[in-house]
């Protein structure tokens, strides 16, 4: 490799990171759906001509995107060179969103544009959006009984939408008669494949002024650096092997809870993760494709270590065993909608969890690690036309070695804000009888978990049915270093005076409401981090003094006494907490 | 004989510019001094002391303050208590699900408005402006009752739906007004009448949280200038980039907000139009960070979405300043995968770069500069004079160059290149963002950084065009003395334009301007023009963006709106789409007094301009561009005459700031004293 000098690189990687910057912003202000125009579900990136590694990613996009689409590459460029796939021509874009292929759940729709400078090959330029909705079973794709891929929407392998730079019309007609608000997607279409063409040239600039060789070349070096860096960090950690398990409710058919094992092995300047142990795949939909499996290991390194860049050669030092046999690595025909937003999240927990032990200033307690999803469809008898209403939400994030856990965070894997209830209820027939913070909800600690929300909606008019996707219902977040547990989630339904609680606790689908019946819905808080008993007394008077405690609480679990006018009794707290050190605790991770 | 003075108190100065108009022509006079922070009036009365002029001699006084935007930043904020529908007291603490960062799963918030201060009534209205529950009243007395038991100072009343049916609020207002005791009870609706319950709540709370502040000090400004015999008229800036009567400021105290950096962009709108320029990107680069705005067709960009901090978004309408975190202070470092980076870290004003001699021990840009001559050792080293170029090359040498194995030369160039990749990267989003491409625009850079940096950035980005005015380091004061009177007002409709009734588009609009019209009229000896702009906020149905529709005036038909926004929408995104639904949001309204043009051309004195650009010739001095060191002339900017051309290398020197010419570079002085500068190549 030709000797590139330093100053070079690093403005060709910042240059890189632009093109992917301007691919994401392109998309977003162009695109329909509110997934992506609002929520940010999307993202852009560059990848190698011949493997598909990734050469650079926005940092903009959807943070479960780090490293799916060079999978989904590397299986197009092997796709082509089969045979199965059209060779690519200039101008052409694949469409596809398999999720078997480097994907993740259907509704992630990605189109790959052949990149050619001068007329030549040059690399892959590929965006991931999410479709509001793909067909299937039920509106917006995340069914939680569906028991087959087919059930969850139309699948695409590699074809070339655009071919030579025009739609494929008739590809364009079966897209269209296979999914719901069709009207809308041409707009995203035509937005996802602008975004890829601003991407086309801002990267042909970029060749013009510095040089092909001289691009490759600090491709090739930001891909070692990346490595470097990353295995910087990882020599800063203790050598040894660290173990955690993480759960996820259920899969929605089967009331069973699916184990994550993760055994971290760090050696050298490697770490090893082998998920040996978990559970094998799940009837229902939270099973996980092996690329989102990945995706999401990388994807808690990157909230460890925010500072490596998206490279792949930051993901070389992660040495990940394939999950063969566990619901990690799912095959054909296992459906998969959950495991984008839901089973991703555990990973990135099991993640945090081997890991606090050896870095505990890196990492926090358990989040609440769920995207939170609520959907009501129905018809509205004054508007005389049905709707399906997507309600998202936070939870609380794990404390950390210097503060406290955030309250209502967004989902792990995620950067998309929820929608205000005036939006809501403008659109949908519901009111909201409140959306507050969930009082109690953060687990204990020396820096307590942050709290979750509690939400109850009443449906007005005509009739509908809600579904749930959600998680962390059968067991909070959990608590490190001696902090407690995050409140679990919970879903009731409260219909015609009766509450109906979800068997599965957090995932249902299709309960039928009728006007004046509600649905309540509270989430997660975030694990505590370090033993409650050293928490500043302080603090725990103004956690009551706010109503984020009660007294007892504050009492039973922080071992704080208050006095009358809510300040901090210490003569009392000191005797509390002498006694409560001399018993054994128990609890935390 | 008229004397008008802007006075801008910034982070670190607080600056004037006193526009004299008489028979015997127009003078101008300047003063700066240091920001006196704990009462921001004494650097006011300093500065008009400075410029050696008597208050009782001004006109008028035209002020943009700090007060408000340092009061949130630092939570240095009054006590405020929320009453709010049952049900959402927690809706300002909530916010939208978010994190700080990313990436990284940690970050704090704190409200303003602490949870024990937060109260609920029992009321309700639905999105229609229905009412569902009727306000409790009683309930609501002993809300107002226990806050005040509680020493709140300042009261927020915020009701779901107030956009739509403000009611509710406007009747808990009248029972709490008369139990507050003091004038700073806010409601919700009263800043802006738009849907988002956290957006326009956290706006209100802003409103609340400032107003005691802004109030006590626009009235002991307004005494102390008293005693010192002003008692003409006072304005003060808002974040819109107008103003608006200080008797009126803190009603609205929230607009305050954000209006230093508003002011900049004006007096770069107003400097512009008179160097006929009608597209440029402002660039006001300071120690620590970076401001970046748009003035498209002559008129600076106005956005009604801007967040102060995170987790307060602050939804009135702003001249659109963006923030870059990139600044002299940012600091140039070598990661464990031995890349060089500049920033995010900043050293900041304390310790600063090591150049200040304030113990600073990490590479900074502006060390960069001084190590490249770019920088006057002189005017740096006066800070305290303890630290030497040498001293500042050694740093360099043991840990950027040593470890890159280039030279400090060569390392200084590659911060300071590196530093201009990231602030180009910036430039071309927010640019990108509003759909406009940056190489149809020219440069303006100010501040004490911009125009050092300004020809290679341009250059970076392809700009063909920089533009330094006359005084870099006073555009903010500049920006008060040509600000005009602005009012601003949006109501949310939210209906499918088919089905808006367009008389009550019409009233909404007409009640607007009616506001606008009595809130300018308070000063209406100052305008010479009032011009009424119309809007609508629009989107197609199943968009979250929206997108402002200029409309004609307030009895405009739906077929005209209609027309209008498609052809915004095929301007912006080349999409026609007439299968969707389009959908009425806002309804906006801008009330401009315009108030006298101020002559820019009158900020350099003409008595100074020398005759010969020879004569402007102050110094040489090596200057290291393109990988050499290269002899470049200094000119002293007040010397150079109308329409004197210089070739790069060139330095051109003034109190507040350094231009650089880089060599390729051309500059003329055009006919109203700005320094045109076509970037070029390098050779």
């Amino acid at each position: 490799m030709s000797a590139i000098d330093p100053v070079t690189l690093a403005v060709i990687q910042a240059a890189l990171g632009q093109v992917c910057n301007e691919m994401d912003i392109a998309f977003s202000r162009a695109a329909f759906s509110p997934v992506i125009a609002e929520a940010d579900d999307r993202s852009s990136g560059i990848y190698h001509l011949t493997t598909g590694a990734l050469i650079s990613q926005g940092e903009l996009g959807l943070p479960v995107f780090v490293g799916t689409m060079q999978y989904s590459t590397a299986e197009l460029i092997r796709l082509i060179g089969e045979g199965k796939a059209g060779a690519p021509q200039p101008g052409d874009i694949y469409i596809l969103n398999d999720p078997y292929l480097g994907g993740t759940h259907l509704m992630d729709v990605r189109f790959a544009l052949p990149f050619y400078y001068r007329d030549q090959p040059y690399c892959w330029l590929q965006n991931t959006g999410h479709w509001p909705d793909i067909g299937g079973m039920v509106p917006g794709g995340f069914s939680a009984k569906a028991t087959e891929v087919e059930q969850e929407g139309l699948r695409l392998p590699p074809v070339k939408l655009f071919k030579r730079g025009t739609m494929d019309a008739e590809i364009f007609a079966i897209l269209n008669a296979n999914m719901r608000i069709a009207e809308q997607r041409i707009g995203d279409i035509k937005a996802q494949a602008a975004a890829l063409k601003v991407g086309e040239r801002r990267l042909t600039e970029l060749l013009d002024r510095y040089g092909r060789d001289v691009v490759t070349a600090a491709a090739l070096e930001i891909h070692a650096r990346a490595a470097r860096l990353m295995r910087a960090h990882i020599a800063a950690i203790p050598d040894g092997t660290y173990r955690s398990e993480a759960f996820v409710d259920s899969d929605g058919v089967v009331n069973e809870p699916l184990k994550i094992a993760l055994t971290v092995s760090k050696a050298d300047e490697t770490l090893r993760f082998d998920f040996a142990g978990s559970s094998p795949p799940c009837k229902g939909p939270m099973n996980s494709v092996v690329a989102t499996t990945y995706s999401a290991v990388y994807l808690a390194m990157r909230h460890i270590f925010p500072d490596v860049p998206l490279s792949a050669g930051a993901f070389e030092p992660l040495e990940i065993a394939r999950p063969v046999g566990t619901f990690l690595d799912a095959r054909y025909p296992r459906p998969v909608s959950g495991c984008a937003a839901e089973v991703s999240q555990r990973i990135a927990e099991a993640v945090f969890l081997a890991l606090v032990a050896a870095i505990p200033d890196k990492v926090t307690a358990a989040p609440a690690g769920s995207s939170g999803n609520f959907a009501l469809g129905g018809f509205d008898p004054a508007k005389g036309k049905g709707y399906v209403m997507y309600q998202i939400s936070g939870g609380g994030y794990g404390g950390n070695a210097d503060h406290d856990g955030l309250t209502n965070g967004c989902s792990t894997i995620g950067i998309s804000k929820s929608q205000p209830v005036e939006v809501l209820e403008q659109y949908y027939p519901v009111l909201f009888k409140r959306f507050a913070l969930r009082e109690g909800s953060g687990g204990a600690g020396a820096q307590r978990g942050g709290f979750g929300v509690h939400y109850e909606v009443e449906l007005l008019r005509g009739e509908a049915r809600a579904s749930f996707v959600m998680d962390h219902g059968r067991f909070g977040p959990p608590g490190v270093l001696g902090g407690a547990d995050g409140a679990p989630n919970v879903v009731r339904v409260h219909r015609a005076g009766a509450t109906l609680v979800p068997e599965h606790l957090s995932k249902d689908q299709d309960i039928p409401l009728t006007p004046g019946d509600r649905v309540e819905v509270l989430t997660p808080g975030g694990g505590g981090y370090g033993n409650p008993l050293s928490r500043n007394a302080a603090l725990v008077a103004r956690d009551v003094s706010r109503g984020y405690y009660t007294r007892n609480a504050a009492r039973a679990l922080f071992a704080v006494a208050l006095s009358e006018d809510g300040s901090v009794d210490q003569a009392a707290t000191d005797r509390l907490r002498q006694a409560c050190s001399a018993r054994p605790r128990e609890g935390g991770n | 004989m008229r004397r008008v003075a802007g006075v801008d108190v910034g982070g670190t100065f607080t600056d004037l510019l006193l526009h004299e108009a008489g028979p015997e022509g127009i003078r101008v006079r300047l003063a700066k001094i240091p920001t006196t922070s704990a009462n921001q009036a004494d650097g006011v009365l300093a500065a008009i002391a400075q410029a050696a002029v008597a208050p009782s001699a001004l006109d008028l006084i035209i002020h943009g303050t700090t007060t408000t935007t340092n009061a949130v930043l630092e939570r240095k904020v009054a006590r405020v208590g929320l009453i709010t529908t049952r049900g959402f007291r927690d809706t300002l603490e909530l916010g939208r699900r978010t994190r700080p960062r990313a990436y990284g799963m940690t970050g704090t918030f704190e409200p303003l408005i602490s949870r024990e201060r937060r109260l609920e009534v029992d009321e309700r209205v639905d999105a229609k402006g229905g009412v569902v529950v009727p306000l409790d009243e009683r309930q609501l007395d002993a809300a107002v009752r226990r806050l005040l038991a509680m020493d709140c100072e300042s009261l927020l009343i915020h009701f779901l739906h107030a956009y739509a049916n403000p009611t509710h609020e406007l009747r808990a207002g009248e029972i709490a007004r008369q139990l507050w005791p003091s004038p700073y009870v806010t409601l919700g609706h009263q800043l802006l009448s738009e849907f988002r319950e956290y957006e326009r709540g956290t706006t209100a709370s802003v409103n609340a949280a400032v107003q005691p502040i802004l109030d006590r000090y626009v009235r002991r400004l307004q005494s102390e200038l008293k005693r010192q015999g002003f008692e003409r008229d006072l304005l003060v800036m808002n974040g819109n980039g107008g103003t608006v009567a200080a008797r009126l400021v803190a009603r609205d105290a929230a607009k305050t907000i954000m209006s230093g950096p508003a002011s900049g962009v004006m007096a770069a709108a107003a400097t512009l139009a008179q160097s006929g320029i009608r597209n440029a990107i402002t660039y006001d680069m300071g120690g620590t960070s970076t401001d970046v705005a748009l003035v498209h067709g002559g008129v600076p960009q106005v956005s009604a979405e801007i967040a102060i901090d995170y987790g307060l978004p602050i939804h009135v309408p702003m001249v659109d300043v963006k923030s870059v975190g990139a600044g002299g202070g940012s600091i140039a470092s070598i990661n464990a995968a031995g890349m060089l980076q500049v920033g995010p870290q900043s050293a900041g004003s304390d310790p600063g770069p090591v150049c200040y001699g304030r113990g600073g021990v990490e590479p900074t840009i502006t060390d960069a500069n001084l190590v490249l001559g770019r920088l006057h050792p002189h005017e740096l080293l006066a800070v305290t004079g303890k630290v030497t170029v040498a001293d500042v090359r050694h740093l360099f040498a043991q840990k950027l160059a040593r470890p890159l194995g280039i030279d400090v030369d060569a390392a200084a160039a590659a911060v300071i290149r590196l530093g201009n990749t990231h602030m180009a990267g910036a430039i071309r989003m927010v640019s990108l963002a509003r759909g406009l491409d940056p190489r149809d625009f020219t440069l303006f850079a100010f501040g004490g950084a911009g125009p050092l940096h300004a020809v290679a950035l341009a250059r970076e980005l392809g700009l063909p065009q920089v533009l330094v005015p006359a005084r870099p380091g006073l555009t903010n004061a500049l920006g008060c003395l040509v600000a005009d009177l602005r009012q601003d007002f949006v109501n949310t409709l939210n209906v499918a334009l088919d089905a808006a009734d367009m008389r009550q588009v019409e009233a909404i609009l007409t009640e607007q301007r009616e506001r606008g019209l009595a809130i300018n009229a308070e000063e209406q000896s100052e305008i010479v023009e009032t011009i009424v702009l119309y809007g609508a906020d629009m989107q197609f149905r199943g968009q979250t963006h929206l997108m402002r529709v200029m409309l004609p005036g307030p009895d405009v038909s739906r077929q005209t709106v209609q027309a209008l926004f498609e052809a915004a929408y095929h301007a912006r995104f080349q999409v026609r789409l007439p299968e969707i639904e389009a959908v009425l949001v806002n309804l906006t309204t801008s009330v401009i007094g315009r108030r006298p043009a101020f002559p820019i051309a009158s900020l350099l004195e003409p008595a100074l301009r020398a005759l010969r650009v020879e004569d402007a010739v102050v110094d040489e001095r090596q200057l290291f561009a393109d990988g050499r060191w290269q002899t470049a002339q200094v000119f002293d900017r007040g010397r150079l005459p109308i329409g004197a051309r210089l070739t790069g290398p060139a330095i051109v020197q003034q109190m507040d700031a350094t231009t650089i010419i880089e060599p390729g570079a051309t500059a003329s002085v055009d006919a109203i004293g700005n320094l045109q500068i076509r970037v070029g190549s390098a050779p």
